[in-house]
Formats: structure tokens, sequence, C-alpha cells
């Protein structure tokens, strides 16, 4: 089965989530995974979006739908779409709702889809790479790959707000555990916090700074007091206002240090035994506390 | 003489404005708006009420109450980032953030936000963008943003930051851009006039709002 990939703005070209993309690509091949690119994919019409326009939001979306549902409906199982980024994850999810649950949208979206020589029946199922890596490819094929196990690392694993909400398919939406039984298969140390799906502030950081710079603060200053030594993210604005900001926390809020913070595919990608040049490593300001050398991985756990 | 001013803080049945409620509770997302029990734990659980000039229970009892002016005026529906917390917790499953969201766009519709204020303008800029290319450039988004609300802040706190991305190879000024833009357009097109005729449909009183 080969799943369809869909990037979204911040996970294509040059973006906040080019590491991200590029770690998630790299533990797709190394674990056999087949995707293909969705093709012309757009906008999935964001929080931004939605606040203008939501008859437009929702077209936005279900075009991307229509086109996967072109792209992969061929096979016997149903098109399956996926997308890092937990926004596009969430809308993508929320307009299949809404357009089954409100007559109204479903009839004026469907009648512009058909204006527009497209068709959407509702087969696809979106998908998080998250749930895919986890329930398909499955912890016991992934523990299998390890290389270098990620021993002594102690990791927060930060869903975010929109991985399991408001519409959850593959985890729970108030204590969602996929991620943290991903990183112990990875030989890290999941660390137990409160606050995995605690608003990391979105874009708040680049309009009222001080205000969502402090949430993101919060996150951080739990994860350290826990004794989390990195923060693995799955969304590409999460890790974006939590790495990026960190001497504004430093500074105006007293967090007690640096945290790095990566994504998931990342940590997944350095137990595999991936070069880090593959995984954006380079791209990070705070470097993860792994080393991204074959073999170094000893020495790494008896230093700690 | 003229008497000093003084701002009115209490509000009278005159100043409400009684289809507010019917309005927002007509929207998709909005039909439990009368449900609620004010039992706070929108407020509660959501991680921004403590910035918030009203929190989100004090937005639906005054929604409901008809209180449209204040409502849209407040900072609340812009302090939002739309996490869905307050929707999950809802005992009466009331889809706030959708409510918010709804009053977001009442408020952007009306043009009544502080001049230079970020997030609407935010919201603006991203919504014409992507709405011409199909696509979002985050470089060009947050320029324009910059531009529209004060460029000299955005110059001294954010162009280290923004340096040190693009050096990284995370942030670029290049336009993104779809292929059939026509079909895009001709899709957007097709939904807003769904969207007009609705209106009139419900206006002419044919259908019910």
């Amino acid at each position: 089965m080969k799943y369809l990939y869909y990037p979204g703005c911040s996970c294509s070209g040059k973006t906040t989530g080019r590491a991200y993309a590029e770690s998630l690509i790299a533990v797709f091949q190394a674990l056999d995974v087949a995707y293909e690119e969705l093709e012309d994919w757009n906008c999935c019409g964001a929080t931004m979006y939605m606040s203008v326009d939501e008859q437009q939001a929702f077209a936005m979306s279900v075009r991307n739908l229509a086109l996967a549902e072109r792209q992969g409906g061929n096979g016997d199982s149903p098109p399956t779409l996926t997308t890092p980024c937990a926004a596009c994850y969430a809308v993508l999810n929320k307009t299949q709702h809404y357009i089954d649950d409100y007559s109204q949208i479903g009839e004026s979206i469907h009648s512009a889809l058909a204006a527009a020589s497209l068709s959407y029946t509702g087969r696809v199922q979106v998908r998080h790479p998250l749930d895919i890596l986890v329930n398909d490819v499955g912890l016991e094929k992934i523990a299998g790959q390890v290389k270098r196990p990620l021993l002594g690392l102690r990791v927060a694993c930060y869903y975010g707000c929109l991985l399991v909400r408001p519409y959850a398919t593959f985890d729970d939406p108030y204590h969602p555990t996929t991620m943290d039984r991903l990183i112990r298969a990875l030989g890290a140390e999941p660390v137990d916090w409160p606050l995995k799906t605690h608003c990391c502030g979105a874009s708040l950081s680049g309009t009222i700074e001080e205000v969502g710079v402090r949430l993101s603060y919060i996150l951080l200053s739990e994860a350290r007091r826990r004794g989390a030594n990195v923060v693995a993210t799955a969304c590409p604005f999460c890790q974006f206002n939590l790495e990026c900001f960190q001497h504004q926390m430093i500074r105006d809020h007293g967090l007690a240090g640096e945290v790095p913070v990566g994504y998931f595919t990342q940590l997944a990608g350095i137990a595999l035994g991936l070069p880090g040049r593959n995984l954006g490593l380079h791209r990070l300001t705070i470097p993860l506390p792994v080393s991204d050398k074959i073999g170094e991985q000893e020495e790494y756990a008896t230093a700690q | 003489m003229s008497s000093p001013p003084i701002e009115r803080k209490v509000r009278y049945e005159r100043d409400l404005d009684p289809h507010f409620a019917q309005e927002i509770s007509a929207m998709p997302g909005g039909e439990q708006l009368a449900h609620c029990i004010q039992c706070g734990t929108c407020s509660a659980t959501c991680p921004l009420s403590i910035y918030m000039d009203y929190t989100p229970r004090r937005i639906i009892a005054m929604t409901r109450a008809g209180l449209k002016d204040d409502v849209l005026r407040s900072l609340t529906i812009w302090l939002c980032a739309s996490c869905y917390s307050c929707t999950v917790e809802c005992p009466k499953n009331i889809k706030i953030t959708d409510i918010m969201y709804a009053l977001k766009r009442r408020a952007i519709e009306k043009n009544i936000y502080p001049k230079r204020f970020g997030i609407p303008v935010l919201s603006r800029e991203f919504f014409r963008l992507v709405q011409r290319n199909g696509r979002s450039s985050e470089g060009r988004v947050i320029v324009r943003m910059a531009l529209k609300t004060n460029p000299f802040q955005y110059m001294k706190k954010k162009a280290l930051l923004g340096l040190k991305l693009m050096r990284q190879g995370r942030l670029s000024m290049k336009k993104e851009s779809i292929k059939r833009k026509g079909e895009l357009t001709t899709i957007l097109r097709g939904v807003e006039q769904a969207a007009l005729e609705l209106d009139r449909a419900r206006q002419s009183g044919r259908v019910e709002a």
C-alpha cells in the first residue's frame, strides 16, 4: 500500500518544518514505507484562513481530499493521506466531519468541486505519520531496526493540541501515549509529564510575543523539572515556538537553561542509524544531545 | 461647561442585539450555544484565559445575551489560539473554538479590531496570499504582517531570528504557488456563490435561519 504524502506549507521547501519533512522521508525510506507526494496540493485552509472565511477554508481542504481520491483511488484499500503537520492533519480531519455533518456545507462544496471537474466521495483516510509508524509499521519492526539505541536520553513527548484534538483518530485526546511508546522502542526513556497536549501559543509568538512565548516557557520549564533532556515534537509550529524563543524565555521568564527540541522523526532517524544530514539535525539551533555518528552511542551512554 | 468624559460600563437593554445569539447559533458548529450551563470548564482549561479581557465562559454568556459590540471588540476572540481544549472538555458539547472562529470572522468582516493589531492583520494577509497562490509563503506572510503593523519593532526584535532561520535553510522569501490556480479559483468562487445564495434565501425568509 502506498501512502499519499501531503507536506503542507510549513513542511515544503525552505520553511520552519524543513527538518521535519527531511527526517520523516528518511525514516519512511529506512522502514520501507512506500509513499508519493500528493500532486499539486494546496494550503489546508488552516487557522488563519478559517478566521477569515470558513466555507473557503473547508473548500481548500476538500480540494486536497479530492486530489487524493483521484491519485490514490485505484487500490482495494481507501486512499490514505498522511501529513506531518499537526495543524493540516486536524483541519483535513475536521473538514471531513463538517462536510458529513452539515448538509449545507457539503452541498455547496460538492457543487463547487464539480464546477472545477473534481469530485469527492469521502473515501480518503487522513492519518498522521506517528499513527502510521506505530500502528502500521509496528514497534516491533522499528525496534528490530534500531542501530543506535537512544540510551540515557530522557524525552518529554510533546503532542501539541492538534494531533489529538478535536477529532482524535488514533489516540486519547487527554492522555496520548503513541509517541511515548515509539520513543521507548528507540531505546530512550519517555518522561511522565502532564503538559503533553497543552498549547504552545501557535502564532501568538509572532503577534503578542510575551503571551505566546510564555506558553512555550511553561512547557519547557515543566519538561526540565521532570528531568527531560530533550523535547520531542510532532508539529512544525510547536518545534519552532519551543526552540527559537529560548533566549527570551531565559531572559524574561527565568527558564533555567536551554532545552533541545527536535522532531520525533529526527529521534527515530538517529536511532535507525541514519546520517544526521538526512535528518536535518544541522538545522536545529540547539543541537540534540545524541551523537549523530554510529558507534559513539556507547560512549554517550557511559558519559551520562 | 462640559462634563468630564465618563465611559459608561453598565449595559442596558437598548445596547443588546437580540438577533446576535440566533445569528451565531445558526452557523454550523454554533447550534449548542443555548445549552451552555455556565460551568466555566472552558475558561478553566483555556491556557490563554488569564490574558483575556473576558473569559471564554463570559464570551459565551455575552454572545447569548446579545452584547454584540462588546463581544466583537474583545481581545478574547483574537487570543484564542484554536487549541480546542475547551471544545473537548465542554460537558455540553459546545464547539467553543468554532464559535470563536465565527466571532473572529464577524469582527474581520465589520473591520472592528484595533488598527495595526497583529493577529487579525496576520490572518488577512495569510488569507490573501493563499487565496491568490493556493499556498502560503511563510517569509512573505511575515513581512506583510510586519509592514502593516509595526515594521520598526519587527526589524528590531525579529530581524536576527529571521537571519538565523535563513542561514539554517528554514526561511525563504520565495513565492510558493500551486500549478492549477484556475481550478482552485473556480472552487473558491463556487462556495462563495453558494454562501451568497443561502444568505439571500435566508433574508427573503425562504429558508429558516
